[in-house]
């Protein structure tokens, strides 16, 4: 299996206290993993380590085999690694088309243009048309975020990450806060992203990561404790303590 | 994708053709507005050729506030040093040409908004706002001391334009300095048009709104800002390369924390993030200012403080977006 992005013993403190303790993972494309576990098991540091915005006090992030723990969160997107966000980040003021035109423009290197629209630039908005059309955004391309239900604005960062031509995708609790009348949706879009794309999915709806992932990874005190099958997740014992709170003050004597 | 489907995409988008009428409209609205002054006011050509400078001004400084959501003080820095670049030009290296007068104007201009954004875009909100100021003050403080060269407070002196394309020449009436403005003006408008509409410009509003989002699209807001500042800086110099060229004479009151203050509630009072309200508000605030400072000497900034207290009290989004806004729910309304 040749790894399109790994994690090699990954470290990070805070005050001593070893938030990641030594992570490593390793997704081929294709994957579909999601990363779970307890409140302040270290998954948003884990993110912030993956992505770039935070640094490591050891251990190496790679992305198709070069090490980008180096590079900082702007060139590790440009690499390939691209993230959505736990609570919507999107441009208020701005229709669903120009968040995916300005993706599309951003990853061809041509967003620092400055004359033209892309409203008349046909492969722009062919691009445009097709990602929100699969979404089911396309009737409201033109409409300003403001005015579109949340359940569409989650379905829009996806478009928005996927517009990037990503070869790893983070999705961070991708139907956080979405009504349970539109989770449908949201899990249709995670079902139909892209094959050959790997995507990792940290999310607390354990529904969702049944039917999403293909293999779960659990995260408690800053350490993997389970790495395997959705369907032996739940046997796990280790995972249940973890779950039931205990593993968790363990971790800190470990 | 099918063709049907990319037509469809297309045809329902925001009208383009009604962006292209605009822009049209706008430029309409300049030339109609010049022509206006120009025989309301044939004894004031200088007053309008001052407003359409500092127009150019406020125009520059919306594009990073209205635009990038830069909070600057200081962006006369970059008037002030186009009005020098154009002004040392001519007195001490004999470029008297009016159009490679402006040349120098731009790239001081230019230059100085790389200097301002290295140091403005370092910080955010408040900070920033201070390091605006900061550096006005040197900018100031520097054309003061250095008066060898921009003779100091006496203002820089003896600035004699060549006629204009070898035939216009800048007359006492200053007919010549006007249509060279307004030409300017509707120049440098155009181009901003297409500018702020363009993915740049789609990329600053972004930047605007929420740089993490940004950078997690794989874009560098900072270098997209300086980049930003460097045209504003190119805008800014083009209104102080006017009026070297116009006054024939540089003072530092050109570099001056007041004209930035000044400039800035010209922008919040036409409304920012509009090439449109940036126009406004210059207008609006140098009638207004040249009408009560003539009716009353002593007491007429009172007057513009209490009708910006009013414009930002009654009509937050400034003169031109609150008339804009009215006008499109009226269209809306009756469409």
């Amino acid at each position: 299996m040749s790894a399109i992005f790994e994690v090699r013993n990954l470290k990070r403190s805070f005050g001593g206290l070893a938030v990641t303790n030594d992570i490593s993972l390793a997704m081929a494309p294709g994957d579909r993993v999601a990363l779970i576990g307890p409140n302040g098991a270290g998954k948003t540091t884990f993110v912030n380590l993956v992505t770039g915005n935070l640094a490591p006090d050891s251990g190496d992030v790679l992305i198709g085999g070069d090490s980008v723990t180096r590079i900082d969160a702007i060139g590790r997107v440009r690499r390939g690694l691209v993230r959505s966000f736990q609570v919507t980040r999107l441009f208020q003021e701005m229709t669903p088309a120009e968040h995916v035109a300005l993706a599309v423009l951003q990853r061809d290197g041509r967003s620092g243009r400055l004359f033209g629209h892309f409203l008349a630039m046909p492969e722009v908005m062919a691009e445009v048309a097709e990602l929100l059309g699969k979404l089911g955004l396309r009737e409201l391309m033109h409409r300003r975020v403001s005015e579109i239900a949340y359940g569409q604005q989650r379905l829009l960062e996806i478009a928005v990450a996927l517009a990037l031509k990503p070869k790893v995708l983070l999705l961070d609790e991708p139907a956080a806060g979405v009504p349970q009348s539109d989770t449908g949706r949201i899990e249709q879009a995670l079902a139909d992203l892209p094959a050959d794309l790997a995507v990792l999915m940290i999310e607390h709806d354990m529904d969702l990561v049944f039917r999403f992932a293909r293999r779960v990874i659990v995260l408690a005190a800053g350490t993997i404790i389970f790495d395997g099958s959705p369907s032996e997740v739940t046997k796990n014992p280790r995972v249940r303590e973890a779950y039931l709170g205990s593993y968790a003050n363990a971790g800190h004597a470990a | 994708m099918t063709m049907a489907a990319m037509n469809d995409a297309m045809t329902s988008a925001p009208g383009k053709g009604r962006k292209l009428g605009r822009d049209l409209a706008g430029l309409a609205a300049i030339l109609a507005l010049a022509v206006l002054g120009y025989f309301l006011f044939p004894n004031n050509l200088a007053l309008l050729t001052r407003i359409t400078a500092i127009a150019l001004l406020v125009l520059s400084l919306d594009l990073v506030t209205g635009y990038c959501g830069v909070a600057t003080l200081g962006h006369a820095a970059l008037f002030g040093s186009g009005a020098y670049a154009a002004g040392i030009a001519a007195v001490h290296f004999g470029i008297t040409d009016p159009l490679l007068m402006l040349a120098c104007g731009i790239l001081g201009g230019s230059l100085a908004g790389l200097v301002c954004g290295v140091v403005i875009l370092r910080a955010h909100g408040l900070p920033q706002l201070v390091l605006s100021i900061a550096l006005i003050h040197l900018f100031h403080e520097f054309a003061n001391k250095a008066s060898s060269w921009t003779g100091g407070s006496d203002g820089l002196a003896g600035i004699a334009p060549d006629p204009l394309l070898g035939h216009f020449e800048f007359d006492l009436w200053g007919r010549t300095a006007y249509v060279f403005g307004i030409v300017l003006l509707a120049v440098v408008f155009t181009i901003l048009r297409l500018i702020v509409r363009s993915p740049f410009g789609m990329l600053c509003r972004g930047i605007k709104e929420d740089p993490i989002r940004i950078r997690a699209m794989g874009a560098s807001p900072k270098l997209a800002l300086m980049k930003m500042y460097v045209i504003s800086g190119a805008v800014a110099g083009t209104g102080g390369a006017l009026n070297a060229i116009s006054t024939q004479v540089v003072g530092l009151d050109s570099l001056s924390f007041t004209l930035s203050a000044e400039s800035l509630v010209m922008l919040v009072l036409g409304g920012t993030g509009s090439l449109f309200g940036a126009l406004t508000g210059t207008i609006v605030f140098m009638f207004f200012e040249d009408l009560v400072s003539a009716a009353n000497p002593f007491h007429w900034l009172t007057m513009v403080g209490a009708l910006l207290i009013a414009v930002v009290l009654f009509a937050p989004k400034g003169l031109y977006g609150t008339v804009a806004g009215l006008v499109s729910r009226w269209w809306g309304t009756f469409r």
